[in-house]
């Protein structure tokens, strides 16, 4: 500021607040001292509390053993871990309940989106008549309809309820079987990996070659068929190197195979079923937002029908669809904190919940879970504006 | 096209019998042809969803309606008089989903406040109400009537916050929410605009920082960590301090309804406001904010929605909200086993009043849609 005095020579301190250019610098420095009162009056004011308390602030706790079990963990784990170990094991399920919960999601909305615009009547009401309901219920509320549904409705493992062989719904969990890798299966796997590479080179070379000479490949047929094709071939060829581990029932619960449980299946198709009414909405808005002139002029030019979907209105449509998309998902990832409500172990319940229960380190806990969350959505968005900057209009 | 090649190639001359009327193009008959079976994929569609409706409906229908019970003293009862489903329950609970615990004989209170929320709505969305000034001062002092209602005090019976629950409590920190959060995300929206850097970083900050947690943790710092930024010795009232986490938590989310609103507003109009020689305040106040926040109340009233959807979250720190009472009614040994009826009442409860809300959206969107339509 001393500054800035010196420079004008007819200043009177009056014009701190009249003057345009002085303004702006003065009302920022008065909201940095605001904001530096601020903090430290929360800080010191923690600080006395903590102490008051006997409490120290410090991180240590991790460290420790965490004495509590957790019922689904996709690394090896077990009361005597760390802390650490078990906010690890929770994170590991939110991103486990909201990569499905997003797959699913994504493939229900589009579906859900695209027949929401058919011509269809009936259907067009019933798709109407799902997304208004669901889009209009909290989904805490349906995460516990689908959690009591599951526990209460269906049946103890010896009556199981089942579907298809060897699926089993039960109120303990949904067992279905497991697949078993045999070593020969390695082939398959690679075989797998080799035709998807060979279908990147082979997609360049065809636009490359369809740029210089306007000879066109069915890429898509071709590669769908590659990916598709050549792994099962590798797979009779392997001698079927796998084979199915199915749930059998042994005294009162399913031994073998693979369950998925309640909390999970709940808060998976909870999470889903809610975000896909979200995102069939933003998949018609997409798809109405390309004019029609559009259509029309592809089918003036020649144009076939299918063409003009994958040539002119999706590649126009995705650039409406993904940014709200990407919120979306963000929306997806926040609500699967939602299961501590019905007791799926996930970061919030284990970090926020148990350790932070058993340790009384309510702030550093807090913390470190705030953390988490503000870097999972940060990679998220981070991924998506990559995708949408990709797909985003060129201007030239 | 197909019919061009039926036509003959020219005209001979003589006279011609006047061609049938083209069967088909308007009428019920033709509608049917149309929309339900006008391809193969739209006949199989048909078939699909009939299918899925023969599945719902009667099944629905069997459950809720015509095998259902509501006078019961249990659950027991419930499945001795008939399978479906067994609305005893919430028609018992009936006050307590609505008001929570608060005391039976002052309901008339909180039935009050909310005729006199709407005689308060109203002049804001009713454009050309009589009277619409006065009226909207009314409006301006409702907040104090309300809390002085739900409350008590002035001579009113008091009531301890703990016992507000049920429906009207989700009601009440979703109106508090949105109507505190307002004012303060209509200026995070223009420090987020503001040419200031450092108020700018500021504002993108918070507004970051708030959208990109989950609203649960919030209401866990809340609960859990808020007493110890305050100084030692004050103690808040929990619902208090979910009302200022809420708060914070919609302004973010307003904040981006009205940078979206602010971003719509071409540039010229702050120009001619400069050009007329008005102060920033004063442009934003005359010209700037009533376009804005005209063009941003559907964004408004759909981060309401979402809020008040998202004000059950309360029920896992532990507020009886219509969740809480739900819940607590499950574990009734009496009732034990009745997630359903619970779960499935009180969604309507919430599908009403949501869907409603939505609808009055979309009406406001396409009222205000002035551009070019398909």
């Amino acid at each position: 500021m001393a500054a800035i005095e010196q420079d004008s020579e007819s200043f009177s301190l009056g014009q701190l607040w009249s003057d345009k250019r002085y303004r702006a610098v003065v009302t920022q420095i008065l909201v940095i001292a605001g904001v530096f009162l601020f903090l430290s009056f929360i800080i010191t004011n923690a600080i006395e509390n903590l102490e008051a308390l006997g409490k120290t602030f410090g991180f240590e706790f991790l460290e420790a053993p965490a004495s509590y079990d957790i019922n689904q963990a996709l690394i090896p784990y077990n009361s005597r871990d760390t802390h650490l170990r078990a906010a690890v094991v929770g994170l590991l399920n939110t991103a486990l309940v909201a990569f499905c919960g997003c797959v699913l999601a994504t493939i229900l909305g589009f579906i859900l989106g695209v027949l929401r615009l058919s011509t269809n009547f009936l259907i067009n009401r019933l798709v109407y008549c799902y997304i208004e309901f669901v889009r209009n219920v909290p989904v805490l509320l349906q995460i516990l309809l689908w959690h009591g549904v599951i526990v209460t409705s269906l049946d103890v493992p010896r009556n199981a309820y089942s579907p298809v062989a060897d699926v089993f719904l039960t109120n303990r969990g949904f067992y279905v079987p497991r697949p078993v890798f045999e070593p020969g299966f390695v082939f398959v796997a690679i075989t797998f990996v080799a035709a998807v590479a060979g279908m990147v080179i082979f997609r360049r070379w065809a636009k490359k070659n369809q740029e210089a000479t306007g000879q066109i490949f069915p890429v898509f047929s071709i590669g769908v068929a590659a990916i598709i094709g050549l792994p099962v071939i590798a797979f009779f060829v392997a001698g079927m190197p796998m084979s199915l581990d199915a749930p059998a029932l042994e005294g009162f619960n399913f031994q073998g195979g693979m369950v998925l449980r309640p909390e999970f299946t709940a808060l998976w198709l909870a999470l889903s079923l809610y975000t896909a009414a979200f995102i069939a909405e933003i998949v018609r808005s997409g798809i109405q937002s390309v004019s029609h002139g559009q259509t029309e002029a592809a089918y003036a030019l020649g144009v076939k029908p299918n063409w003009t979907m994958r040539l002119i209105i999706i590649p126009q449509a995705l650039r409406v669809i993904v940014p709200p998309l990407t919120s979306q998902y963000l929306n997806l990832t926040k609500n699967s904190s939602l299961a501590i409500a019905i007791g799926y172990m996930d970061i919030t319940a284990t970090l926020g919940g148990i350790t932070l229960n058993q340790t009384g380190k309510e702030m550093e806990c807090m913390i470190l879970l705030l953390m988490v969350y503000l870097t999972i959505s940060l990679l998220i968005s981070a991924f998506m504006n990559w995708y949408n900057k990709r797909i985003a209009l060129v201007e030239r | 096209m197909t019919d061009t090649a039926t036509q003959p190639r020219s005209y001979e001359p003589g006279n011609h019998p006047d061609l049938p009327p083209p069967l088909l193009t308007s009428g019920p008959l033709a509608w049917v042809k149309h929309n339900l079976f006008g391809s193969p994929l739209n006949i199989a569609l048909t078939v699909i969803s009939l299918y899925l409706l023969y599945l719902i409906v009667p099944g629905l229908l069997n459950w809720a309606i015509f095998d259902a019970v509501i006078n019961a003293g249990s659950r027991e009862e419930c499945k001795a008089i008939a399978a479906g489903a067994c609305w005893a329950l919430p028609a018992i609970r009936f006050d307590q989903f609505l008001y929570g615990f608060y005391p039976d004989h002052l309901h008339w209170r909180i039935n009050l406040t909310a005729v006199l929320f709407f005689l308060a709505l109203l002049p804001v969305l009713w454009d050309n109400a009589p009277f619409r000034k006065q009226w909207l001062i009314y409006s301006c002092i409702f907040p104090v009537i309300a809390f002085f209602l739900v409350v008590g005090g002035l001579g009113m019976e008091e009531v301890e916050t703990t016992k507000i629950g049920g429906f009207a409590l989700n009601v009440i920190i979703g109106v508090t929410g949105i109507v505190a959060s307002l004012p303060l995300g209509i200026l995070l929206a223009l420090g987020r605009r503001s040419q200031m850097p450092i108020v700018r970083t500021l504002c993108v900050m918070f507004i970051e920082f708030i959208r990109g947690v989950p609203l649960i943790t919030l209401l866990f710092v809340a609960s859990t960590m808020l007493n110890y930024f305050l100084p030692p010795g004050t103690t808040f009232d929990l619902i208090l301090r979910v009302l200022i986490m809420v708060t914070l938590f919609s302004s973010a989310y307003i904040a981006e309804v009205v940078r979206g609103g602010l971003q719509a507003i071409p540039k010229g109009q702050l120009e001619a406001a400069d050009a007329m020689g008005l102060r920033y305040w004063q442009s934003m106040r005359l010209i700037v904010l009533p376009q804005a926040l005209k063009i941003s109340i559907p964004g408004i009233v759909n981060t309401f929605v979402g809020l008040f959807k998202d004000t059950t979250l309360v029920v896992i720190i532990g507020l009886t909200d219509v969740l809480g009472v739900g819940r607590a009614s499950l574990s009734d040994s009496k009732w034990q086993g009745l997630p359903e009826e619970v779960y499935v009442f009180t969604a309507i409860l919430f599908f009403v009043c949501c869907f409603s809300m939505a609808r009055y959206s979309t009406y406001l969107e396409k009222k205000l849609h002035t551009g070019h339509k398909r």
